[in-house]
Order: structure tokens, then C-alpha cells, then sequence
């Protein structure tokens, strides 16, 4: 019957179904392509399609003791990144979710800040901010700016989840009895856990790629995303930085995926009701 | 333990103050200090004999900034891109958000938010890097565009004056496909979250008083589609003009506001003109928010 299914809607116009598949296709093909270079045998030019496939990149570019270096340095930025994030970004999404003072939609305001402004005016900030206070760019440079923004993802995760708990929860647990601390280790923290891991994993996703804001913050150490970004005016390698790039892609891919899996049984759970 | 529970319970501010202060002494030492050091730069001045900072309050770099034609030009050139990225990406993310968010069920829905994600978080400089592959001379799109006997077409494009050039690596055009690509997923994600939203019984309700589809579609659920849409060109707008790489891998020699920040803090070493440079787009973006948030922007974020 026409009728019945103009209303319900659930036939999708060949427009929309097309648009959509090649929408999808269009934001793979470019990382895929990516993914086939660093197996071409070809090693001076981009020559498509690839002549022949080789696993004798992966072999050079872990060889590579700079490639190392700059690797040990990203996970360690993001490892230390990611804690302080992940404690300051919970402690302030316990503090804003539920509570209304004056001035709380500032702080709100605030805390999105890093990601509503663009990358560059962090980066150029910090780096004034060093300039004044002669700070020397250092490993503790590039932490304390990529914790400002990854504390707004952990921040986002947490307070999402808060939110979307019952607040009677809290109050049933008060009234069988429960004081603060038990309530917050037996009903709060285990509905917020999975969003606390899912926010640090994407912060560790976030910093570990981050290049705009460590362009000002590094100085002259090379972060990987750094040694990529040399590699794109001056190429010298192009088969390693093709390698260099699905490593990338692994690392930042790997804690994304786990953090989806984390927050994903709590929609199911949503779209049950 | 319970004493100290019920002191915070009786006193809510107090709890909530203790919560705070770590996370708030951090913004605003390292975020808000640096951005009012970042204030207080564009207000000092460049020496241009000695090419030394003077620490005085001065206008002079605003005034450089708003009068040499050459830096206005920049302005408006990022502006432009901003406000075409962000147009362009409203129109292609609207066929994927719907599709997702209000026909497609089950595993087919999962794929369409997988496949969303994925990209927006794969390696941002691998995204850049894989597009100069893509857009080069000998790259796959010319191969592509050859074999399907276009290539006439192609030069024709980029035979446009302003936005064309010798390749598309080195032409606006194709610094425009770049952008697009990376923030589109920007733009589908807050898009299909307020498509999600829109209740089935208003679907009904519009069929029953007897709207075709296509008028459903205009006249219901694209208004309530708007705050997703003016959330997500908070992102494409934003982006686009704060970005610097983008545009000194891709595109025309022509400057865009993130390159001169860049290049005016390093090897100009004018660190108040970058700082002036920058807050430019803090100021765009304040009038662009205050308009979002009259879409309902930050009720779809």
C-alpha cells in the first residue's frame, strides 16, 4: 500500500541511499590507498597502480633508530597526557554535571574551549605564554598542552554518561543507607567507568597524533607526528614515511576501536527503552 | 570516612569546590594564562630596526593587521574557504547522516558509525599526506580521471582562473577537496545525533495531514535538523580557519590566517603578529558561536 509507506518513511530515495554509500566511500579510499603504498615496490614515485607489493619497508623503517626515538617520545606524551586528562577531566565532569551555582555556564563554556577554538590558537597561546615566562620548550611543554585538550574529551565522555544517569539513583542508594563514598564506589563509578576508559583512550588517540599545538609546545624534539610532518617538505624516505603512516594508523586505531566497544553496550542498553 | 561524606553532603559547595580546584587551577594557569599571554603579545609591537619585541602597550600591530591590503586579503581568503567547507560539507553529510540515523537498522547502522568514526579519528597528518597522493600530478585521481577519458575536463577546471592552477596538489580546488574530506565527519556525526532525535510520531503526524515526503522532509524534519547542522559547522568553520598545514601542503602559494601565525612566530620571529593574526579567528568564531547557539548548537554538541 503506497500510503502506509509514505508515512512510515522507511524507504530511503535512491538520492539519499547513493549519496550516502559514496559519502562512506569517498572517507575510505583516501587512508586505503595510504595502506597500499607503504607495500609498492616502487620507491621514487607514486605510480599507480603499484607494480608490485613488498614487506622490505616495514623491515627499513624499523631499523630506523630516529623512527624509534620519535616513537618512544609520542607514547610517552601520551601516556602522561592521557592520566592527567583523564584525573582532571573526571574531576570536573562530577563537578558540573548535576550542580547549578552561578557561573556554571562559563565553566561549561571554558571547558569546550580547546576544541571549539581552532587548534592553532592553543598552540600559539602556549607558546606566547612560554615566551613570557621564559619557560624552554621540554617534555613537559608538549604534556601540558595536549592534557588541555584531551582533558576536554575525558570531560565530554564523563559528563555525557552522568548525565544520562537516573538521578534518583543516587538518592535510592542514600536512602537504603548508603553514605557519600559508597555511593559513589558501588553506584557512580561503575556506570561512569566505561566512559572514564572510552575518554582516556580517545585522549591517547588525540595526543598521540597531534601536531598542531606540538609544533609550538616541542621545540626541537621530534615527536612522530613531527618527524611525518619534515617528511612532507622534504622528502627523503617516501617508502619509510609510507610505513611511518600505518604505524600511525595502527597506534591512534587500536585505542579508538576499544573505546567504541566500551561506550557501545550502554547505547544498546539506550535504544532497549 | 561517613563524617567526612556528611560534611560535603550538609555542604554541596564545598564538594563541589573540591572538586574543581585541581581542574580549574590547570585551565587557568596553562589554558586561560596563555591565552591572555597570547592577548598581551598582540599588543606589544616588533621593533622593525632591531627586530626586537617592545613590551609597551601599543595598537601599532592591529593597525599593521587591518590596513596593509596584504593581510586583510588573508583574511578574507580563509574566510571564504571557511564558509564554502562549511556549506559544501552541510550538503554531502545530509544524504549520510539521514541515511543513518533514520533508515538504516541493525548491522547496517553499526557499519554506517563505524565507518563514520574510523576516518575522523585515522591520523589526521596521514589524511593530509594521503591527499598529496592522491591529488599529485602523476597521482591516482588524474590516473582515475584518465582512464575514464576526463582529463580534458579536468584541465578545463583547473584552467579556472583564481581557484585553479597547474595541478590540483597546487590549486585551491584541491585544497577545498582536502578540507571537505577532513572535517565532513565533523559534520555527519552531530547531524545524524539530531536526526536520531526527531520523533517517528511527528513523521506520522505530517503523512497524515498529508505531506508528500519531500515536504516532510523540508518542512519537519530539516528544522529540527538545524542545531545538528549548526553544531557541526562549528567544527568545519573553526577548523578550517585555524588550520595551517593543509594549506602549506595543498594549494596555492596564496596565505591563509593559520600559515602567517606560523610563519610570523618562526622564522619572522614577530611573535606579536602571529599572536594579532590569531586572534582573529578567537574573534570570528565568538560572533559565529553566539549565532550557532541561536540554532540551538550547543543543545545538539
Amino acid at each position: 500500500m503506497p500510503s502506509d509507506r509514505r508515512y512510515r518513511g522507511d524507504r530511503p530515495s535512491w538520492l539519499v541511499r547513493g549519496g550516502a554509500f559514496a559519502g562512506l566511500a569517498f572517507m575510505h579510499i583516501p587512508v586505503l590507498v595510504i595502506i597500499l603504498y607503504a607495500f609498492t615496490t616502487e620507491d621514487r614515485t607514486y605510480q599507480f597502480p603499484p607494480p608490485g607489493l613488498t614487506l622490505r619497508w616495514f623491515e627499513a623503517a624499523f631499523a630506523r633508530a630516529d623512527i624509534w626515538q620519535s616513537l618512544t617520545l609520542s607514547l610517552g606524551v601520551a601516556a602522561c597526557a592521557t592520566v592527567v586528562a583523564m584525573i582532571l577531566g573526571t574531576l570536573a565532569a562530577f563537578a558540573l554535571a548535576r550542580s547549578s551555582f552561578r557561573g556554571k555556564d562559563a565553566l561549561t563554556v571554558m571547558f569546550v574551549l580547546p576544541i571549539a577554538l581552532p587548534g592553532i590558537v592553543t598552540g600559539i597561546a602556549l607558546l606566547a605564554a612560554m615566551k613570557l615566562g621564559r619557560i624552554d620548550p621540554s617534555f613537559f611543554t608538549i604534556v601540558a598542552g595536549h592534557a588541555t585538550f584531551c582533558l576536554v574529551i575525558v570531560y565530554n565522555n564523563v559528563v555525557a554518561r552522568l548525565r544520562r544517569l537516573p538521578s534518583n539513583w543516587v538518592e535510592a542508594s542514600m536512602d537504603l543507607g548508603a553514605d557519600g563514598s559508597q555511593t559513589l564506589r558501588y553506584v557512580l563509578l561503575p556506570q561512569v567507568a566505561t566512559a572514564f576508559l572510552a575518554g582516556g583512550m580517545l585522549a591517547f588517540a588525540l595526543s598521540f597524533d597531534e601536531i598542531i599545538v606540538t609544533i609550538f609546545t616541542a621545540g626541537n624534539q621530534r615527536t612522530l607526528p613531527i618527524w611525518f610532518f619534515n617528511e612532507l617538505f622534504r622528502p627523503r624516505d617516501r617508502p619509510i614515511t609510507n610505513v611511518v603512516a600505518v604505524i600511525v594508523i595502527a597506534v591512534t586505531l587500536l585505542p579508538i576501536v576499544l573505546a567504541y566497544y566500551l561506550t557501545r553496550p550502554d547505547d544498546e542498553h539506550e535504544t532497549a527503552h | 570516612m561517613r563524617a567526612a561524606s556528611t560534611f560535603f553532603w550538609r555542604r554541596p559547595y564545598w564538594y563541589l569546590a573540591l572538586l574543581l580546584v585541581p581542574p580549574l587551577l590547570w585551565f587557568g594557569t596553562v589554558y586561560l594564562g596563555s591565552l591572555i599571554a597570547l592577548l598581551a603579545q598582540s599588543f606589544y609591537r616588533i621593533d622593525d630596526f632591531t627586530a626586537q619585541i617592545v613590551r609597551e602597550p601599543t595598537l601599532a600591530t592591529y593597525g599593521q593587521l587591518v590596513t596593509q591590503p596584504a593581510n586583510v586579503d588573508i583574511v578574507v581568503r580563509t574566510v571564504t574557504m571557511a564558509i564554502a567547507v562549511t556549506i559544501t560539507c552541510a550538503l554531502i553529510a545530509l544524504p549520510i547522516a539521514t541515511y543513518m540515523a533514520r533508515y538504516a537498522t541493525g548491522r547496517m547502522k553499526a557499519l554506517f558509525y563505524v565507518g563514520v568514526m574510523l576516518p575522523m579519528w585515522t591520523s589526521y597528518l596521514v589524511k593530509v599526506y594521503a591527499w598529496r597522493l592522491l591529488l599529485a600530478k602523476e597521482g591516482i585521481i588524474a590516473w582515475f580521471v584518465g582512464k575514464l577519458g576526463l582529463t580534458g575536463l579536468l584541465d578545463a577546471l583547473l584552467a579556472t582562473p583564481a581557484v585553479g592552477g597547474p595541478s590540483l596538489s597546487s590549486s585551491y580546488i584541491g585544497m577545498f577537496l582536502v578540507f571537505v574530506y577532513m572535517w565532513l565527519p565533523f559534520m555527519i556525526l552531530p547531524m545524524a545525533a539530531a536526526l536520531e532525535r526527531v520523533p517517528g510520531s511527528l513523521l506520522q503526524a505530517s503523512a497524515d495531514l498529508g505531506a508528500r515526503p519531500a515536504q516532510t522532509f523540508r518542512n519537519v524534519v530539516l528544522p529540527l535538523a538545524i542545531p545538528g547542522i549548526a553544531a557541526g559547522s562549528v567544527f568545519t568553520f573553526s577548523l578550517t580557519l585555524g588550520d595551517y598545514i593543509i594549506p602549506s601542503v595543498v594549494g596555492a602559494p596564496g596565505y591563509f590566517i593559520g600559515m602567517m601565525v606560523y610563519v610570523q612566530q618562526g622564522t619572522a620571529g614577530n611573535i606579536p603578529l602571529a599572536a594579532a593574526f590569531s586572534v582573529v579567528p578567537i574573534v570570528l568564531i565568538f560572533v559565529y558561536l553566539s549565532i550557532a547557539k541561536r540554532f540551538g548548537a550547543f543543545d545538539a554538541l
